[in-house]
């Protein structure tokens, strides 16, 4: 085993009845690594964390942790532990012996057991919380405790299930930070289930993309965004433009109403491929470009640091979507609907996808 | 003057309708009221009664209305009368025990493993819409000398005379009291396990505990409202039961309530019943608080 193999998820397969909620997936995710899961709702991702805990067992396929199979173990033998979606934060006990729920069974001294739950209440910046009854917590208070509760067993692996859905954006936002400080300064592995997007960019190592039941993708975030695999995984991540494209030659396309775009591509030539442009690496001019393609905007929506622009191109119906920073104060100036402008990129700038 | 007459009515019957808006406690008042009424007619007045005999005494056909703690004295006094307190308790204890650790596994059923809960419940209450009355007397007749029980043995052979150790003691007192009251048991544990989080118990199987740590850590603990409840829905009215002693509890199987009910009937001593029968609800109350409170420590204890 390798620390590239720290979790292998091996050819899995999880049916409930006739639905296919994972279906025939391969993972290997990395010793110390913040991974995430991220798809659509329905897309099998916490169907995959709970084969991970133990809680769902694969209709086909293998589980391994450090090389060690643990397909058929139970739960409450699995070297992992799990943040909750709904943090599962054992209503009839306080906070200190919530934390120290899973660490009754060891066996250790009361003032070792003590040290490490106030240890735990230190990290999570509860101190003084031992005594409080768990329902006079909030709700971003209530997340740490379940946070607390999983690492205090110092698992090989902190599996998180959504853990800040429930939490309010400024919340989610700083927690996101905390949470990946922390990850960095254990050096656990996280395997962490998300539908947000941008949550998985900001926080993880490594993405999986899923869908329908299926891994798509995985990458770096960067990777991810930049140089998506296909259609279905550009489209999740963020805003994108799809022309239809023809390959002219190995790195040269066809995109039709936008001209010839430079691209690298294994297609052959006269095969079709699918060209995709970030609304954000397009750049829109009042005045004529050389190269550039002429446009009227139909809509404009500021958003405070920057604008998002519709903007129609001669030869195609569907309108192409463009975002810019508002580098300067735009109060008087900008596009506004109706305004001819000129779009234009970087050479580079568009990705070639497959056809489906 | 009509007009002002309007205006004094309306102004009151406005003032009211504001003051029954505006309060919490004058809109609570109204809907207890109907309850209140029959309550206070039909319980508060009854006791109270029955707390003013039990300082009376009773003089032949006379009744001596100098307040005096004399029956008190007798009641708790006289071994006999203490022996059935000890008795009625101790019986009512075990059909307590008995009732909820039977019900326990099977409100556990329903509430965990059962697919189709609805049929399970309607089965598990369907012994209960025929009257109490009945039910007993269907134990007389399993349990009884030529009963369903000594016929049954009988027919195979194994044993060649009926069984007469079956009805008339403290046994069948306890066995067809459990019965019973099955169902005031199953269903408040039922309520308390299905209210219980699921997630709660993958999180302590998450944190290293097997099914058996599981279960009394999380799953006890956390239905013991429902097994407090069950407990004193059961304990309190058997403790007072006279219906099934009298009928399948023979002399031995006597207790409390069926002395009461001989003083206010055959004996006519109503002050010496009235005072049982309120040392009797003092003894139930002070079992029942003890009772709860020490559950309630043994749960806290719980980690």
């Amino acid at each position: 085993m390798s620390d590239e193999d720290f979790i292998r998820i091996d050819r899995v397969t999880k049916r409930f009845g006739n639905v296919v909620a994972v279906d025939d997936a391969n993972l290997s995710i990395r010793r110390g690594e913040f991974f995430s899961l991220l798809g659509p709702s329905g897309c099998g991702k916490t169907t995959l964390l709970r084969m991970i805990a133990g809680f769902e067992f694969p209709t086909q396929g293998e589980l391994y942790v450090e090389g060690a199979r643990i397909t058929d173990t139970p739960p409450h033998l699995r070297p992992s532990n799990m943040v909750f979606q709904s943090y599962a934060i054992f209503p009839h006990l306080d906070v200190f012996d919530n934390i120290a729920y899973g660490l009754r069974r060891a066996r250790l001294k009361k003032t070792e057991l003590a040290a490490r739950v106030n240890d735990a209440l230190a990290m999570i910046k509860l101190e003084g919380f031992g005594a409080r009854r768990v329902d006079e917590l909030s709700g971003g208070q209530r997340q740490r405790v379940a946070l607390a509760r999983a690492l205090v067993c110092r698992p090989k692996v902190l599996l998180l299930d959504e853990p800040l859905g429930a939490l309010d954006k400024r919340l989610r936002e700083s927690m996101q930070i905390e949470l990946r400080q922390l990850q960095k300064s254990v050096g656990i592995t996280f395997v962490f289930v998300t539908h947000d997007q941008e949550e998985a960019l900001s926080m993880s190592d490594r993405i999986a993309v899923m869908s329908s039941g299926k891994i798509l993708q995985v990458a770096a975030p960067r990777l991810l965004y930049e140089e998506p695999n296909c259609r279905e995984v550009a489209d999740f991540i963020g805003t994108i433009n799809f022309f239809d494209g023809k390959v002219l030659a190995p790195d040269t396309v066809d995109a039709g109403p936008i001209g010839t775009v430079h691209a690298a591509t294994a297609d052959s030539p006269g095969g079709k491929t699918l060209v995709a442009l970030r609304p954000e690496k397009i750049v829109l001019a009042a005045d004529p470009v050389p190269g550039a393609i002429r446009g009227k905007v139909i809509a404009t929506a500021y958003l405070g640091e920057r604008s998002h622009y519709t903007v129609a191109i001669p030869g195609r119906e569907e309108p192409i979507a463009v975002s810019g920073q508002n580098a300067e104060k735009i109060v008087a100036k900008g596009h506004s609907p109706g305004d001819t402008v000129y779009l234009s990129w970087a050479d580079g700038a568009a990705v070639l996808l497959p056809c489906d | 003057m009509t007009t002002a007459d309007t205006t004094i009515g309306g102004g009151l019957t406005a003032r009211l309708a504001h003051f029954y808006r505006r309060s919490e406690g004058a809109r609570g008042l109204v809907l207890l009221t109907p309850t209140m009424l029959i309550m206070l007619a039909a319980l508060a007045a009854p006791l109270a009664l029955l707390a003013l005999y039990s300082f009376w005494t009773q003089d032949g056909y006379v009744l001596d209305k100098t307040p005096t703690l004399a029956q008190y004295a007798t009641g708790i006094g006289r071994a006999t009368y203490r022996e059935l307190f000890y008795r009625s308790v101790e019986i009512s204890a075990v059909v307590t025990l008995i009732t909820v650790l039977l019900a326990y596994p099977m409100a556990y059923f329903v509430a965990f493993r059962a697919e189709k809960k609805f049929i399970w419940l309607i089965l598990l209450t369907i012994p209960f819409w025929t009257s109490y009355l009945l039910r007993v007397f269907t134990w007389k007749l399993i349990l009884g000398y030529n009963g369903v029980i000594n016929s049954g043995l009988m027919s195979l052979g194994i044993i060649h005379q009926p069984l007469e150790l079956l009805l008339y003691n403290p046994t069948a007192v306890v066995v067809t009291l459990a019965h019973a009251w099955a169902a005031f048991a199953i269903l408040p544990i039922y309520v308390s396990l299905e209210k219980i989080d699921r997630s709660l118990l993958e999180a302590a199987a998450d944190l290293g505990d097997g099914p058996i740590r599981r279960f009394f850590r999380i799953t006890l603990p956390l239905s013991m409202p429902g097994v407090i409840g069950a407990a004193v829905l059961i304990f309190v009215p058997t403790t007072g039961d006279y219906i099934t002693p009298s009928l399948v509890g023979g002399s031995g199987g006597v207790m409390i309530a069926n002395v009461i009910e001989e003083q206010f009937d055959k004996v006519g001593n109503w002050p010496l019943g009235a005072a049982l029968a309120i040392a009797s609800i003092a003894a139930v109350g002070i079992v029942t608080l003890l009772f709860v409170a020490a559950m309630r420590a043994a749960a806290a204890r719980i980690r």
